[in-house]
């Protein structure tokens, strides 16, 4: 099964009107080298896109911190998303 | 601004257990919970053992939506190509009370959380808290957005990330090495066909725990449990090793391999996917546990890194919910002396350290550092594999004697500095 199918079979309250993950572009691109975001990721939501800059597709995060956790350079700014928001497990 | 006298901030087993003891006691207590409902943001593999909590919280759990009794165990090793699985069945698993039942965590929180209301516990859940709110260089409460919510203390048991612990300065950023990934899909299947499968009676559990080629060297394995109407199979892998495997492979990728292993292939044919999960674990073991307590302020269950990999268990639930109840019986205390700082909440550490849970997380405290080794998951299933296949295998070849061939292997593979050393090093656990 790909990504796309199995966050498809999870329930998401969408915030449309703000990320909960923010990414310092600057330090991404002036210290990192390795990108452990690109593949730490179990919904598999990081991607460089065609500037070279980092994107992470918070609408599918399953709020598990392990982007959090793995980025050695303070790049993330990181929070729950706002009550009422997310990924709501049914069976957990 | 409002004022209570208890605030806990998550509705998962740690906070829930804290409230149903504060509330008991005729304490006013409000659990604040960021998700929809308590059990909407939170993920376990799905085995409770129930001994470790039952005299802290007698009765509760005799009437609690449990999936299965579990009655059956195994283990299996892999190697790219072949597995051994060890099972152990016994009738002792039969008792009753069990010794462990599995859980799906959005059912269990939820029923927990009713348990605490109907003592007097006030449940909030859509309500995230962004930081705690300090006085006179002590925590005083909780804010979220603007609003400010006052508290004799303030229980943090919002889980393994804990912000609030940090926020309040209890702990340093979390340490990849002390942290692991799980995910988890629920696979479907009919009520008979689980209990065929794996051979039980209605209501009767199963558990599976692998290890091996699955994670690739990376320290950690794979599980299953059974509950009523599905199976829960996941993994869980260190997050330091993630991040540094060469070549790098998506812990999603990764699930996917496991999942079209044989062994586990014919477990879930037929069944239907119907949800993906992912949640941190707390890895650590003792020397990553924060500070406990603070002036106004108590850390409980994940939060406090309370969670222990024993290597086949995963034992984090029990640890939450013993957690809570103590943390909620130091506030007790300290409610009596009306004194609420750090000297005389304090006495929630003395409570953990004499708890059963302390010692099991002190007796397995070198786990993390033993388990990091990656021969236990590459090199060993291998030896045992290669063993077994020679001594199952009927070639055209006449075969040796069980004898000869156990002690060859050992004398080829197993007479080695590194495994001696190993070896050496298993004595701590
Ligand atoms: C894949 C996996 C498998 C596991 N398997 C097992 C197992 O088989 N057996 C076992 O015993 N343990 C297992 N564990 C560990 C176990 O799940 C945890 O140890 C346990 O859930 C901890 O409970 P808790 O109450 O401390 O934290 P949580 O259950 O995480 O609860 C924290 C709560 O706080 C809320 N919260 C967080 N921040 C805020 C905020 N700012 N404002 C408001 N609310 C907030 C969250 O929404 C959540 O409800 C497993 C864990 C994982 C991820
Ligand atoms: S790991 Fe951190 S610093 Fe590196 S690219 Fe990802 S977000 Fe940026
Ligand atoms: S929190 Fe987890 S799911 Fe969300 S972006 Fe980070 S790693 Fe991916």
């Amino acid at each position: 099964m790909n990504i796309e199918a199995k966050l498809g079979l999870d329930v998401f309250q969408i915030d449309s009107e703000q990320s909960h993950i923010l990414i310092d572009q600057e330090v991404c691109q002036s210290r990192c080298t390795i990108r452990y975001c690109l593949h730490v990721c179990p919904a598999d939501l990081y991607d460089l896109n065609e500037n070279g800059e980092m994107t992470v597709d918070y609408e599918g995060c399953l709020e598990c911190g392990t982007c959090y956790v793995a980025c050695r350079e303070d790049a993330l700014e990181w929070h729950y998303p706002r009550a009422g928001y997310g990924v709501q497990y049914r069976f957990g | 601004m409002d004022k209570v006298e208890v605030v806990i901030v998550g509705a998962g087993l740690a906070g829930l257990s804290a409230a149903y003891v504060l509330a008991d006691a005729g304490v006013e207590v409000l659990v604040v919970e960021r998700g929809d409902f308590p059990g909407s943001k939170n993920v376990s593999g799905g085995r409770l053992y129930l001994e470790p909590v039952r005299a802290y919280l007698p009765g509760l759990f005799d009437e609690a939506p449990f999936e299965r009794q579990v009655v059956k165990e195994r283990l299996t090793m892999l190697t790219s190509e072949s597995s051994v699985t060890v099972e152990l069945a016994s009738d002792r698993f039969r008792s009753s009370p069990a010794n462990s039942v599995t859980v799906l965590r959005a059912r269990f929180d939820q029923w927990l959380a009713e348990k605490a209301s109907e003592k007097g516990a006030f449940i909030i859940p859509g309500y995230k808290v962004d930081d705690v709110w300090m006085e006179e260089g002590r925590v005083a409460g909780i804010r979220s957005n603007e609003d400010i919510l006052q508290a004799d203390v303030v229980i943090a048991a919002d889980g393994v990330l804990s912000f609030i612990a940090e926020k309040a300065g209890m702990r340093e950023c979390h340490q990849p090495r002390n942290v692991a990934l799980g995910v988890k899909e629920i696979i479907e299947l009919p009520e008979k066909r689980i209990q065929d499968l794996f051979g039980l009676k209605a209501g009767e559990g199963a558990t599976q725990l692998f290890f091996g080629s699955i994670t690739e060297g990376m320290m950690g394995g794979g599980f299953l449990y059974t509950n009523q109407t599905s199976l829960s199979l996941g993994m869980v892998i260190s997050i330091h090793d993630l991040m540094q495997k060469h070549p790098t492979i998506s812990p999603h990728d990764l699930f996917e391999l496991f999942k079209k292993r044989p062994e586990i292939e014919v477990l879930i044919s037929g069944g239907h996917s119907v949800e993906y999960s992912a949640h941190d674990v707390p890895e650590g073991g003792l020397k990553s546990i924060p500070r406990l307590y603070a002036g106004g302020l108590l850390v409980a269950g994940d939060a406090a890194g309370l969670c222990l990999n024993q290597g086949i268990t995963l034992r984090g639930m029990d640890m939450a919910i013993v957690s809570g109840v103590l943390a909620g019986r130091a506030v007790l205390d300290a409610r009596q002396k009306k004194d609420y700082t750090a000297e005389s909440l304090g006495i929630y550490e003395k409570y953990l350290k004499g708890s059963s849970i302390y010692q099991d997380l002190s007796t397995f405290q070198h786990m993390p550092e033993i388990l990091s080794n990656p021969r236990l998951f590459e090199k060993y299933p291998e030896v045992a594999s290669e063993l077994l296949l020679e001594i199952f295998r009927v070639d055209a070849q006449p075969k040796q004697k069980i004898s000869r061939t156990v002690l060859r292997t050992i004398s080829r593979e197993l007479l080695k500095v590194d495994v001696l050393r190993d070896l050496w090093h298993m004595r701590k656990i």
